[in-house]
């Protein structure tokens, strides 16, 4: 990889610690998503490890920070996990997930982890809430950058388009959408299920810019999103990363396995697992 | 409070108020945004559009996007007030309203006008009666239904300043205006805007103005001392000037626009058994579980029961049974 990207390696170990984080929390609470966590991890470590989205975990409402949005919240593992790595609380405190009384609700609630923007969960809603930040971003004049990840399957529902419109009608060019293309949703592929393809072509026909890449290769993710900022100035259109991903990446018995959507892994798995990622290192 | 109201021969619908009222707030709040889902010339934030067209967002025929669009204006700093016919505001984004707005706490002020029956002609597509149920059963919801123009104008001034999400249901037609200058909203506090002995009529919305109506009625023709009560602040509820006023009266007729299933009925019922062991009468007086329909709005009033000689018959009953 070039050397333009001298954090590659940390992002790369970054994004190792997210899956093994997660798969630990999902496997203590015996529930939890596995194989949409794994699929946004490396999206999750370049946005926060590679300099892209301004964040401060010792104030969590800093003014100057960027915006995350994180639309699919059942990847709820992954983003306590960037957030405890991001040192807005400490790992150890996330093996609590999905307990009685834990702030690490089974999808991630604004009002009780700090660094997450938005409450989620019910697919459909964070492109919208995103949109929301930006417009005020406008509003202010303010330089503020903002993100929305959204997960495919979500994007059957009809808000979505909603939100793909308004967002080019009023020409959001501060705001990136990265899209999680893992062609698996709860009950099978995307395609078989309520088919999106061709998706780079609809979002296009919607006035996106867009760009279709590989959502785990770190450089390909690090120059999209530079690209993004740069031709959304330009054209003044709002810009969606198509991520090519695999659900469950990173743990071979996990990889685009509709099974793994929400089951955690027993110990034996969860063993195999760890070993597998320490392995990728 | 106290002294008997004289309602106006000027009728102005809430909405109208509401309009009015955005604009002049907005004059000196630089965070209020307005979001309408292409019925600004019905809803009347067209005139907020005019003034601020830059804090003005007209989202379309997509009230869901509208509402979570919103939920993230908020949590940037802003107070948006969303508008569109209460039907699609409340019931197309209900969803949205309980995960993108309330889950969230998010700032955000659903004020959505043309509830009820009252709309008139559209008919029962459009006649909301279920909106209160909607949104009370939502935790945290602030739920308020202004009876007249100047509740709504003091309505829009209280919820302003207070943070978290509010419903604010406003009416399309017309209505008296009751109060003055001096009137006192306060979230959460009913209002005893008739001092009574035999019978308390409680309402909210237009059924105010009837209750006021229907209270003069029946002093003057029967004898018979009513306590009127508007009840704006549905959620939270002010079960102690409920109570008290129950205790004192013991005969109890709620009036509302809405389904008698869900609305503020079913509240202040809740509220009377949980707090009180005295035997009471009762009476809910709303839309009984059937959809509206065409019509002129004061014609589907006489249609479904809910006007003054209703409440006045009601209220007879009520007091002859008893006796
Ligand atoms: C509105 C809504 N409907 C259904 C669900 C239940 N659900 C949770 S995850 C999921 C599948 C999601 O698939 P996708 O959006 O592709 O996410 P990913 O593959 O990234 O896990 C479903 C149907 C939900 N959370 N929200
Ligand atoms: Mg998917």
């Amino acid at each position: 990889m070039s050397s333009n990207f001298p954090d590659l390696v940390q992002v790369k170990e970054k994004a190792l610690e997210i899956r093994a984080n997660s798969l630990k929390m999902i496997h203590a609470a015996k529930s939890g998503h596995p194989g949409g966590s794994l699929s946004i991890a490396d999206i999750l470590s370049v946005l926060y490890f590679g300099g892209h989205l301004k964040h401060n975990p010792l104030n969590s409402h800093d003014p100057n920070r960027d915006i995350l949005v994180i639309s699919k919240g059942h990847a709820s593992p992954a983003v306590y996990s960037v957030l405890a790595l991001a040192g807005f609380y400490p790992i150890a405190d996330t093996m609590s997930f999905r307990q009685l009384g834990s702030k690490f609700q089974g999808h991630i609630d604004s009002l009780k982890v700090p660094g997450v923007e938005m409450s989620t969960g019910s697919l459909g809603h964070g492109l919208s809430n995103a949109f929301g930040f930006a417009l005020a971003a406008k509003l202010d004049k303010s330089q503020r950058k903002v993100f929305a990840i959204l997960s495919d399957g979500e994007l059957q529902e009809g808000q979505c388009w909603e939100a793909f419109m308004a967002c080019a009608h009023y020409k959001t060019n501060n705001l990136v959408a990265i899209i999680d293309r893992n062609r698996i949703q709860l009950d099978g592929g995307t395609e078989t299920t309520m088919a999106l393809d061709p998706l780079e072509d609809k979002l296009s026909a919607f006035n996106w810019e867009t760009k279709t890449i590989n959502g785990h290769d770190l450089e390909e993710l690090d120059n999209a999103l530079k690209e993004a900022y740069r031709v959304s100035e330009e054209t003044n259109k709002p810009f969606a990363i198509v991520a090519n991903t695999i659900k469950g990446k990173g743990v071979s018995f996990m990889e685009d396995a509709v099974a793994w959507h929400g089951v955690a892994p027993s110990d034996t798995d969860l063993e195999k697992a760890l070993v597998e990622l320490a392995g990728t290192k | 409070m106290g002294a008997a109201i004289e309602p106006s021969t000027e009728k102005i619908a809430t909405r109208v108020a509401y309009g009015k009222s955005l604009v002049e707030l907005a004059k000196s709040n630089q965070d209020i945004v307005v979001l309408d889902a292409d019925l600004s010339s019905s809803t009347q934030t067209k005139f907020f559009a005019k003034e601020f067209p830059e804090r003005f967002f007209n989202m379309g025929i997509a009230e869901a996007n509208m509402v979570s669009t919103a939920a993230g204006l908020a949590k940037a700093g802003k107070i948006p007030f969303v508008s569109s016919f209460a039907m699609f505001a409340t019931g197309r984004a209900w969803e949205q309203v309980r995960n993108s707005v309330a889950h969230n706490h998010a700032n955000v002020k659903i004020c959505a006008t043309h509830a009820g029956l009252t709309v008139g002609e559209d008919g029962a597509s459009h006649q909301i009666i279920e909106d209160i149920a909607l949104m009370k059963s939502i935790p945290g919801m602030v739920v308020i239904v202004p009876a007249d123009a100047k509740e709504t104008e003091k309505v829009m001034q209280v919820v302003t300043a207070y943070n978290g999400p509010v419903y604010v249901r406003l009416g399309r037609s017309a209505l008296p205006v009751l109060f003055d200058d001096k009137y006192n909203f306060q979230i959460g506090k009913a209002n005893v805007i008739e001092k009574g002995e035999d019978l308390s009529i409680m309402a909210c919305g237009i059924m105010v103005s009837a209750a006021v109506e229907a209270a003069k009625i029946l002093k003057e023709k029967h004898n018979k001392s009513i306590e009127v009560i508007n009840i704006a602040s549905i959620k939270p509820l002010d079960t102690e000037t409920i109570v008290n006023s129950a205790l004192k009266t013991r005969n109890i007729i709620v009036a509302e626009e809405h389904n008698i299933w869900g609305g503020l009925g079913d509240s202040v019922a809740s509220a009377l058994l949980e707090n009180c062991s005295e035997k009471l009468k009762f009476k809910r007086l709303g839309i009984n579980d059937s959809f509206g329909q065409s019509g002129k709005a004061e014609d589907l009033l006489v249609h479904y029961g809910l006007t003054a000689e209703n409440l006045v018959k009601l209220s007879l009953e009520m007091l002859d049974y008893q006796s």
